[in-house]
């Protein structure tokens, strides 16, 4: 087993274990926004990092960072709340998220995240992108209004369903998630209409058709379900 | 009365929903009437903004001249200016209509002819965009919600009454 201690507290955790993984264990909180248990962790909305004091204070995400003997991690403090609080800031600034017309108001990870990280407005500029809807979909519809770019619909489409439907398009601030390189979903023909990515969106970006404000629950927990009844080997 | 701390709310780009919240305070108005006055405000008929104003409570985005024009003149003259609901504080539904161009909006608005609100006139210029308070003046503090309860109201006007900085929590900062 490995030492390490998280806010103090001694902890143990396995070899090529996350420092997320050894906090959960530990009952330490540390909000996560594009992880999602059952799919490979990617670090890359950085809401998870913590700080690392004996690397010199560095700042880590606690998705993808190893656990290393003798590490000490802080996972809370005002610095690391700071630092968290903007980086959601920055993602309620990118795009349009009016949560008061949104399908996903209170059932939404963005949303809480805004509650439990104090964020009681945004302090950068807003863009107000034009953004597309694409409802072609007989099923589903994406907003990307109101998309963060986790990537949590693409690595459920191409790690689960092992479809690759979904993909990223674009650059930088251009950047969006597309079926089929950028076709209407409809048109999209390597799309099994499974609704992973549905499940597996945090926000009210890709959502089932039909529902009204506030009436879009989803259940992200389905994939490690479906991952964890899987036959092994 | 001299002592009774003089309140304000305005109503901007907004639905006016979160001010009905305002009124679902019920029999808290009655306590709120005991420690605050109501200096300027829609239910009041008082035509120009007072000055020495303790606190106000702003409700709606930025979207034209004249709340522009406002807007700055509440800062001058109010201690403390508050983001009441989220049209104040994140720009919401008002600010749908950021990404098309202003003349687009006014014109599938109002169709052809003479479209009021695109130039100076009896109605004010409508701006590009409906801003959030904050991205106009210096804002104090923030009420959320579409529109925030009348107990989440209660809350956040209980500690401007007691004279704290008010400030929210948790579940009490949930847009929408």
């Amino acid at each position: 087993m490995i030492r390490l201690q998280i806010d103090g507290r001694p902890v143990e955790a396995r070899p090529g274990q996350t420092i997320l993984q050894a906090a959960h264990q530990a009952g330490i909180r540390i909000p996560t926004l594009c992880f999602l248990e059952g799919l490979s962790p990617v670090g890359s909305c950085r809401i998870c990092l913590v700080e690392i004091e004996n690397w010199n204070g560095k700042l880590v995400p606690a998705c993808v960072t190893e656990v290393e003997e003798g590490l000490r991690v802080v996972a809370n403090s005002p610095r690391l709340r700071e630092l968290r609080r903007r980086v959601l800031e920055l993602l309620f600034a990118e795009r349009n998220h009016i949560c008061a017309i949104c399908v996903s108001s209170g059932h939404c990870e963005l949303q809480d995240l805004a509650c439990e990280l104090g964020m009681d407005s945004v302090r950068f500029p807003y863009r107000f992108p034009g953004l597309a809807v694409d409802a072609s979909h007989r099923k589903f519809l994406i907003d990307h209004n109101r998309c963060v770019l986790c990537g949590r619909c693409v690595r459920a489409c191409s790690e689960v369903e092992g479809a690759v439907t979904w993909g990223f398009a674009g650059r930088a601030v251009h950047t969006q998630v597309a079926p089929d390189l950028g076709v209407p979903w409809v048109e999209a023909e390597s799309c099994t209409e499974c609704g992973k990515c549905v499940q597996a969106c945090p926000v009210g970006a890709i959502v089932e058709r039909g529902k009204a404000t506030a009436e879009q629950e989803k259940r992200p927990q389905v994939l490690v379900e479906i991952t964890e009844r899987r036959p092994r080997g | 009365m001299a002592d009774k701390l003089r309140v304000a709310t305005v109503w901007f780009s907004g639905c006016s929903g979160c001010h009905m919240s305002f009124l679902d305070l019920d029999e808290r108005l009655v306590e709120f009437a005991t420690k605050a006055q109501l200096v300027y405000s829609p239910v009041v008929d008082i035509k120009e903004f007072p000055e020495g104003v303790d606190v106000t409570l702003v409700e709606g985005a930025v979207g034209n001249s004249e709340q522009l024009h406002l807007a700055r003149e509440i800062r001058r003259k109010s201690k403390l200016v508050i983001a009441f609901g989220d049209c104040a504080v994140t720009g919401n539904v008002p600010s749908m209509r950021n990404p098309i161009p202003r003349e687009e909006v006014l014109r599938v608005s109002y169709g052809e002819g003479e479209i009021p609100g695109l130039e100076e006139g009896e109605v004010p210029k409508l701006l590009p965009q409906a801003l959030p308070l904050g991205m106009v003046i210096r804002v104090d503090g923030f009420l959320p919600g579409c529109p925030p309860s009348a107990d989440r109201i209660w809350k956040f006007l209980k500690q401007v009454l007691a004279g704290e900085a008010p400030a929210l929590a948790g579940e009490d900062l949930r847009f929408g």
